[in-house]
């Protein structure tokens, strides 16, 4: 049984996005602040925890599950570690690339931590669910009595808001009969053109905010390379304040909304009106081309 | 041809003994290219030794012939215990066809449950439509007054979320908004038969109570009969709750559904548990299980959230029996009646009238985990002593108050649990350990015909012999059942090996 007064929220975006680097970089500023931290990695990959743990890979329930047989077989304490200031981490797990199922991955080891009590005395329980809401196994976070606040990892790219618009989605689809919230959009800057007021606009369109725009520092990807999150890293960086304005922004978060996903042509129009993509002229201009440069070669 | 006779058809026990069919058999076996019949018999003793069974043991992939069965299975026995409730599979429909046959088969009844008939389209693109139109479809054909809805597989891994959908089916309008639409998740590729009815059983309670929790108990206890099969069973837990003068709610009570009079008409929902009294439960005294594993989270759901008080007894064989008597006794007040202390005295007679034959029997035995600590309840009280126990569907707890009530007694010293085995794993252990007899399913005919060790058919399913699921194996008659059953195995084996003519027939008695 899950105890009611655990927040449980997910970071869900585009593959490549950040998620695992700033909800771990987030999560460390909230360990700081005392918060009681459980981390669930919902990617088969399982780097949803490096930063905290200081290593490559942790144990996870599914491998550990497919070695003994069954899950059944497998002890809490074998997957829950114990990471930086105390966060507690755990892995589902999932096959290697192009077998099995991973949806049916993540079902099964958040089950199993249900099961045997993972779910207690903590403020805040985080699962890193991996790129888009592809099939049930990955909304699995977003149930009933699982993740109630959803933060969305994009950028100014294009197919960053195309995949943060899908996921707004899938949380619309899960609002009315799950109760999930959109909490917001964090955007890890990719240094794209106007990308502060184009994620402030796209947050205004899909009825959300803006929670906090992360700036790009090169010092993230020296905490990475080390195995650290910025803020054990480089404390007193520009930039490990900026995930803990980000913590505190998530922890006094009271905007939690029914999201409203536009379409494509939205989209794109809203590129278009931030001079990203020039208009259907210039559009058709490129393909012609695009068309001659082939017919070149 | 052997069967153009009309007025003689012969039963295929006969049919393919004839010269044409054999001859068939022959010539097929022939095109095959099949193996000399020593060359088989030479194997088939070969899996008789200890070097087999140790084979046997390593083996890590494969099992031959489990003693359990699928999660949806126990949810919808659970299911058809409530008011016409009406079990709602989501998923294939194969599944589900085995499911309606398993259970007819074993109590010779017809057994409604229906489909969300998932088909190639549903398992990629999510099951939602299936369950709004199943849902919509069942409501209006069947008229139930509840729809039980579990998993089978598929729908599981594909992950589909039975709470988003029933609320979205009703958003649809496929049944009422404050119509009951319990659900359970029921993956078989986790646990077996008893978790799915742990599940549903839960799930159940869940739906029909909400809201229901009252200032004041209503003084009953209910009852949780757990993946039971005796239909006696449930009637003598009736009997000794009216016999002592208790009010009880039993969750659920399949007993009509699943042994309905046969009148002429035909009931699709024969008896059940009214879903007032069954939403009443929440206010009960107390809940007492008659199964531990299957009903685990069941009762951790009513500890919990009802802040009621729960109870395993397996009323066993006769200490079993007085224990459970005691309790009730115990939790509301009411003396035990004269009439079953009588009842104790007769069993009890009854058992010293056939110690005899039974002191020192060494005996194996399968089945589902609360099964096999009643049988060896009985068996440890009468002097068998009990060998190889294989339980497929086993766990450490289980194991540990297993292991515990064996060495509570002299004769449970030479035991061996089997936990996770299949009765593939039980068949060496039979050759290479015999036992004086085993009890088991239906399923144990093979150990029976090859081993030729005597069988006692206990458990689920019985599908070879009729009429054993009308009777109790609860309560002193129930442990009167059991002897009886045990006792005359072994006495008509007996007689079986004492019947050669002016060899063996020295000792073929006309009493025992």
């Amino acid at each position: 049984m899950t105890d009611e007064s655990i927040r449980q929220i997910a970071f869900y975006g585009k593959g490549g996005i950040g998620k695992s680097t700033t909800s771990q970089n987030t999560i460390a500023g909230m360990a700081e602040l005392g918060q009681r931290v459980m981390i669930v990695g919902c990617d088969p990959k399982a780097d949803s925890t490096r930063l905290m743990l200081h290593s490559k890979a942790q144990t996870t329930v599914l491998h550990l599950a497919a070695e003994r047989g069954a899950v059944e077989d497998v002890e809490l304490e074998e997957v829950l570690l114990t990471g930086y200031r105390d966060v507690r981490c755990v892995e589902s797990g999932g096959p290697e690339p192009g077998v099995g199922c991973a949806g049916r991955g993540i079902i099964t080891a958040i089950n199993f931590l249900e099961e045997n009590g993972a779910y207690e005395d903590l403020d805040f329980v985080s699962y890193d669910v991996l790129g888009d809401v592809v099939c049930g196994g990955f909304a699995m976070p977003i149930r009933e009595g699982k993740a109630q606040e959803i933060y969305i990892v994009t950028s100014g790219e294009m197919m960053a808001m195309y995949a943060a618009n899908n996921i707004a989605r899938g949380v619309l689809k899960y609002a009315h009969s799950g109760g999930v919230r959109l909490g917001g959009l964090i955007c890890n800057s990719r240094k794209v053109d106007r990308e502060l007021e184009l994620i402030e606009t796209l947050a205004k369109r899909l009825n959300t905010q803006l929670l906090h725009f992360v700036p790009r520092d090169n010092i993230v990807q020296h905490a990475e390379l080390r195995r650290m999150t910025v803020i054990e890293y480089a404390p007193d960086s520009q930039q490990a304040q900026e995930y803990r304005t980000l913590a505190n922004k998530i922890i006094d978060n009271k905007n939690l909304c029914i999201p409203t996903p536009i379409t494509m042509d939205e989209l794109e129009d809203l590129l278009v009106e931030f001079g990203i993509l020039g208009g259907e002229e210039e559009y058709q201009k490129a393909i012609q081309q695009g068309t001659k440069a082939t017919a070149g070669v | 041809m052997a069967q153009n006779d009309v007025n003689k058809i012969k039963d295929h026990a006969e049919l393919f003994h004839q010269d044409e069919y054999q001859e068939l058999f022959a010539a097929k076996k022939e095109f095959e290219g099949g193996h000399a019949p020593e060359v088989i018999a030479e194997a088939a003793e070969w899996t008789k030794s200890w070097e087999y069974r140790e084979k046997n043991f390593a083996r890590e992939a494969l099992t031959v012939n489990p003693a359990k069965a699928c999660q949806p299975l126990g949810a919808i026995l659970a299911a058809v215990g409530f008011e016409k409730t009406l079990p709602f599979v989501h998923g294939s429909q194969g599944c589900v066809a085995y499911f309606r046959s398993h259970f007819t088969r074993h109590f010779k009844e017809p057994f409604s449950a229906v489909s969300s008939s998932m088909t190639e389209d549903a398992a990629v693109f999510g099951g939602l439509k299936n369950m709004i139109e199943g849902l919509a479809n069942s409501y209006s054909l069947y008229q139930p007054k509840m729809i039980a809805v579990c998993t089978t597989c598929m729908a599981e891994v594909i992950g589909d979320d039975l709470q988003a959908f029933i609320k979205t089916s009703k958003e649809e309008g496929s049944v009422p908004h404050e119509y009951p639409v319990p659900y359970a998740h029921t993956p078989s590729f986790v646990g077996s038969h008893i978790t799915g009815y742990d599940n549903m059983m839960k799930g159940i309670l869940n739906t029909l109570t909400a809201g229901k929790k009252a200032e004041t108990t209503n003084g009953k206890i209910n009852f949780i009969p757990g993946f039971e099969t005796y239909i006696g069973n449930l009637r003598e837990i009736k009997r000794f709750a009216e016999l002592m003068g208790v009010d009880y709610t039993l969750l659920a009570d399949n007993s009509e559904y699943l042994d309905s009079p046969n009148n002429g008409e035909y009931n699709m929902y024969p008896g059940g548990t009214p879903l007032e009294a069954a939403a009443d439960s929440i206010n009960g005294e107390a809940t007492i299980a008659f199964q531990a594993y299957s009903t685990t989270k069941t009762r951790d759901y009513i500890e919990k959230e009802w802040g009621q008080k729960t109870y395993v007894a397996r009323p066993v064989g006769i200490r079993g029996t007085d224990e459970f008597l005691m309790k009730l006794s115990a939790l509301t007040g009411k003396p035990i009646p004269k009439e079953l202390e009588d009842e104790r005295g007769r069993a009890v007679d009854a058992l010293t009238d056939s110690q005899a034959w039974l002191h020192g029997k060494r005996v194996a035995y399968y089945g589902d985990p609360d099964l096999v600590i009643g049988l060896t309840q009985f068996l440890l009280e009468v002097g068998c002593e009990p060998v190889h126990i294989v339980v497929t569907n086993s766990n450490d707890v289980f194991e540990a108050e297993l292991r515990a009530l064996l060495d509570s007694s002299p004769f449970g010293a030479n035991a061996t649990i089997w936990g996770g085995k299949d009765l593939w794993h039980m068949r060496s252990l039979l050759f290479t350990e015999p036992v004086d007899f085993f009890i088991g399913n239906s399923y144990g005919k093979y150990l029976w015909r090859d081993t030729h060790t005597p069988m006692v058919r206990i458990g689920y399913p019985i599908f070879d012999r009729h009429h054993l699921h009308r009777y109790s194996t609860y309560g002193y008659s129930g442990t009167i059942n059991i002897l009886n059953w045990v006792v005359n195995t072994i006495l008509d084996e007996l007689d079986r090996n004492t019947i050669i003519p002016a060899k063996t027939d020295i000792s073929y008695d006309l009493i025992r």
